[in-house]
């Protein structure tokens, strides 16, 4: 066993790059033409994205009778998708306040990108209840504005919060994110000889100078936001999880759900952006600044969501059990020996069981093995939600309305579609703004910092 | 080049420790308008250049609780004071209910508000012709270079001194930054045919797709309002049934629920003698009659059955009802006139039910004998 000296912090990025250089390894997607694979991806997104799209256009012209929301289960696939994309957001906030705060650096390499991650989810799960709701055009009504039917909106439905939760969480999301990059468009506008691409970053960067006067409210500013990302993330999926928990149902009315639904969107969030970061380090040869020990960390902060995750199921059977609930004992039998036990059971073993293997050193830094079990933390999250939407609906207090729901070919369509919307804007993202922070990565770098000899 | 404006004189330096000592020396030395540029923030820049703290955080508590306030302001004035409604037996101001949205808006105008404060208040940006941008100084600093810029318009700047400090301060370049002349002599005009042009081609684009989807494509499919449906409206051509009409007749011989054909349509005289009033001149059932009497048979008859018709002789004035014939005429013969009318008074066997008819019936005996009353009336 090697010996590692704690009184010297390890840095995150290996091998002390020259400054000049990181300019030049994050930039050089931007500078190149795109390769086969870059097209390769990409008709595979724009397919799967196509996908989506014929089946959202049925569904408009035909009506939402062409998925399976049946009487019970009104809810279906549209709102399991929803939660899913989401709680997917949530990881690139929590990577861009939650351990900033921290002081957590190895965050850096990662930061940008998992914040451009929250973006497009939040993009793609905005979709989501607006068709579900039968016809978006009309959603307008959902924003409280002065109407001619002198009506305004319900401010005591959680479903009301949530439209105020996510387009806030966008909202500060993307500024966030566009504050992030200001400094970066700079470095990009006196790099760039392209004319086209000169004004582009010119009006990105707003003329930003690198001054120290303004780095100076600048990263006071990254520090308010962070302070204030940081609980409106935690709101967000506590709200997502109070369109279940104010209602009356069986299984959804817990308390436990705002931290479980945190958790659980951690959770699914951070295996999203460890898969598609392993692509992205290998693809443009970050492997110094997305360094393994960052996906380590990573599959660190999976293992212990996925270990809060479980206790919540757990947790759920017990009080269940303990409060001696007739119609909640029978949910919670229904759920893990009902008709929907394959879901249930598909769920446990890829939620619970899987991320407990990464308590092995060896399989936490081996990347084909942690993209395989992060891939089945991610089937598994979806499932949790198709577990706790369809499984309470359809058998609820009243046993002659029961009825088993089915998703229809339209259904996985528009499922499809919605990934291939989120990998066609993260490959767009790729190829038009650097995906690793430069101002950040070489603020981090050895010897990037003075080094206080004569203070 | 004499006529090229000096911006100022700029300097830089390879290292971290060089530019905290640069920083250091500059503002001791009595300078006020110079600059540090540095690719990445700095630590220790900020004491060495003794910058005051960042006052932002005051500006996001101020914005924070604006925010707070304007949502308390508008859930009340929306849910308490415009529109109340009862929801889930919640009072209408359900406080608890609303602390989701205050918190939401409360994020939402502290966050975006400090970062607009920020970009357009303390940076005075967007700032594109600022003169140390895309120069020599700026493309060194923006990447791997830390750099001093002194303004010439600062109260002590002289360009020999300056340079002579620099040097003492271990500087590996010094570079003189001018102003663009081009860009300081511009002159910017409002009346420029292409700000003009630009102007017009967004109104016109703005207003028209306003219009069209206002007014055109909230219209059409899928968009109408569920307007367009695959079912038969009255009085539509059916092409399924053979006579072509989509509402469909009753079958031949099929009655109404509580509506027994009238036996007597062409004999008056068996009605009155065969029909009587089933309803007793209570209360209830006169009130009844008044109401049906003043909705279907005033309008013509007068409210107090005068022949005092409202119809400004559009239509033939009706004789009273107050005539020694009607006094005489038995229920059911009252009743035949109401089921299928006399000459051009029109029936009202459709209109009215069974019940309502002789209620009705009940209220005109009651006119009548308010203006003949008996002595044992009174
Ligand atoms: C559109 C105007 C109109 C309305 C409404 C109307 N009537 Fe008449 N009614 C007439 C006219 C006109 C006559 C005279 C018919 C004729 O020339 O025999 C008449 C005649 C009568 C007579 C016979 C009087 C007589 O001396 O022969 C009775 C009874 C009568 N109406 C009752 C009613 C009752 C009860 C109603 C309400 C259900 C009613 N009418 C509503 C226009 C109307």
């Amino acid at each position: 066993m090697s010996t590692v000296d704690y009184t010297r912090e390890i840095s995150v990025i290996e091998g002390q790059p020259p400054l000049r250089e990181i300019d030049e390894v994050i930039s050089k997607p931007l500078e190149t033409k795109p390769d086969k694979k870059f097209y390769m991806a990409i008709s595979v997104t724009l397919t799967m994205l196509l996908i989506g799209g014929i089946a959202l256009g049925l569904s408009f012209y035909y009506g939402t009778g062409l998925w399976g929301n049946n009487n019970p289960v009104g809810w279906g696939l549209p709102i399991v998708n929803f939660v899913f994309w989401v709680g997917i957001g949530h990881a690139g906030t929590l990577i861009s306040a939650i351990l900033f705060l921290f002081r957590q650096k190895w965050r850096t390499g990662i930061a940008r990108f998992a914040e451009g991650m929250t973006i497009f989810a939040v993009m793609t799960a905005g979709i989501f209840p607006l068709i579900h709701v039968g016809r978006p055009w009309l959603a307008g009504y959902l924003i409280p504005y002065p109407n001619q039917h002198s009506l305004w909106v319900n401010f005591t439905s959680p479903l009301l919060w949530d439209v105020f939760a996510v387009s806030t969480y966008f909202a500060v999301s993307f500024i966030f994110w566009y504050v992030g990059l200001i400094p970066d468009f700079a470095a990009l506008r006196e790099r760039t000889t392209n004319k086209i691409k000169k004004v582009i970053y010119s009006i990105g960067s707003l003329g930003w100078r690198n001054s120290n006067r303004h780095w100076q409210h600048y990263e006071m500013v990254y520090l308010i936001l962070a302070g204030f990302a940081t609980p409106l993330v935690l709101s967000v999926h506590t709200i997502v999880s109070f369109d279940f928990a104010i209602s009356i149902l069986p299984g959804w009315h817990t308390t436990i759900f705002p931290p479980y639904f945190v958790a659980g969107a951690v959770f699914s969030g951070f295996a999203m952006v460890q898969n598609v970061l392993i692509f992205i380090r290998k693809i443009f040869n970050y492997e110094h600044i997305i360094t393994l020990k960052t996906l380590e960390n990573m599959n660190k902060i999976i293992l212990l969501t996925g270990s809060m995750v479980g206790y919540a199921y757990a947790m759920e059977f017990f009080i269940a059990w303990y409060s001696g609930v007739q119609p909640e004992q029978f949910t919670f039998l229904n759920r893990a020996f009902g008709p929907y036990a394959w879901a249930y059971w598909i769920m446990v073993s890829c939620n619970v069981i899987s991320p407990q293997l990464f308590w092995f050193k060896k399989i936490r830094t081996t990347i084909p093995v942690m993209f395989v079990i992060a891939v089945f933390v991610n089937v598994g999250m979806w499932f949790e939600r198709f577990v706790i939407v369809v499984t309470s609906l359809s058998r609820d207090y009243l046993p002659s309305s029961w009825a088993y729901f089915t998703p229809t070919l339209t259904d996985f369509g528009i499922l499809i579609g919605s990934f291939g919307l989120f990998f066609t804007l993260l490959l767009i993202f790729t190829k038009t703004l650097p995906v690793v922070s430069i101002a950040e990565v070489k603020a981090v770098v050895d010897g990037s910092q003075p080094s206080h000899k004569d203070h | 080049m004499t006529d090229k404006k000096l911006y100022s004189l700029t300097a830089v330096f390879d290292k971290p420790d060089d530019i905290i000592n640069a920083a250091e020396k500059v503002s001791d030395s009595g300078y006020t308008k110079y600059d540090i540029n540095t690719p990445y923030p700095v630590h220790g820049l900020d004491g060495a250049m003794k910058l005051p703290p960042s006052k932002l955080g005051y500006s996001a508590l101020v914005l924070g609780l604006s925010g707070t306030f304007a949502a308390v302001l508008m859930i009340y004035f929306m849910s308490v004071y415009d529109y109340p409604i009862v929801i889930g037996g919640k009072p209408f101001f359900a406080l608890p209910a609303f602390v989701p949205i205050m918190f939401e808006i409360t994020v939402l105008a502290a966050s975006i508000g400090t970062v607009l404060t920020m970009l357009f208040f303390f940076f005075k940006f967007p700032n594109n012709s600022h003169p140390l941008l895309e120069t020599d100084y700026m493309k060194l600093v923006s990447v791997d270079k830390y750099g001093v810029s002194i303004q010439a318009d600062d109260p002590k700047f002289n360009e020999d001194e300056i340079s002579k400090l620099y040097n003492d301060l271990g500087a590996s370049k010094i570079l003189p930054v001018y102003w663009d002349l081009e860009e300081v002599l511009y002159e910017h005009k409002i009346v420029e045919p292409k700000f003009l042009g630009m102007l017009a081609l967004t109104a016109i684009i703005v207003s028209g797709t306003v219009y069209f989807s206002l007014n055109k494509l909230m219209f059409m499919e899928p968009f109408s309002w569920m307007m367009e449906q695959e079912k038969l409206s009255p009085q539509q051509k059916s092409e399924f049934f053979s006579d072509g009409y989509s509402m469909r007749p009753p079958v031949e011989g099929a009655i109404a629920r509580g509506d027994l054909p009238y036996q007597f349509a062409d004999k008056p005289e068996m009605a009155a003698k065969i029909l009587s009033n089933p309803l007793v001149s209570s209360e209830e059932n006169l009130l009844l009659g008044k109401t049906k009497y003043n909705i279907y048979c005033s309008p013509c008859h007068g409210y107090f059955g005068e022949g005092d018709s409202r119809l400004r002789g559009q239509f033939p004035n009706p004789p009273s009802l107050h005539s020694q014939k009607l006094r005489d005429w038995t229920d059911g013969r009252i009743y035949h006139v109401i089921e299928v009318g006399q000459n051009v008074m029109p029936a009202y066997n459709t209109q009215m039910t069974n019940n309502e008819k002789w209620a009705t019936i009940l209220y005109i005996r009651a006119l009548q004998r308010s203006l003949n009353a008996k002595e044992s009336d009174l």
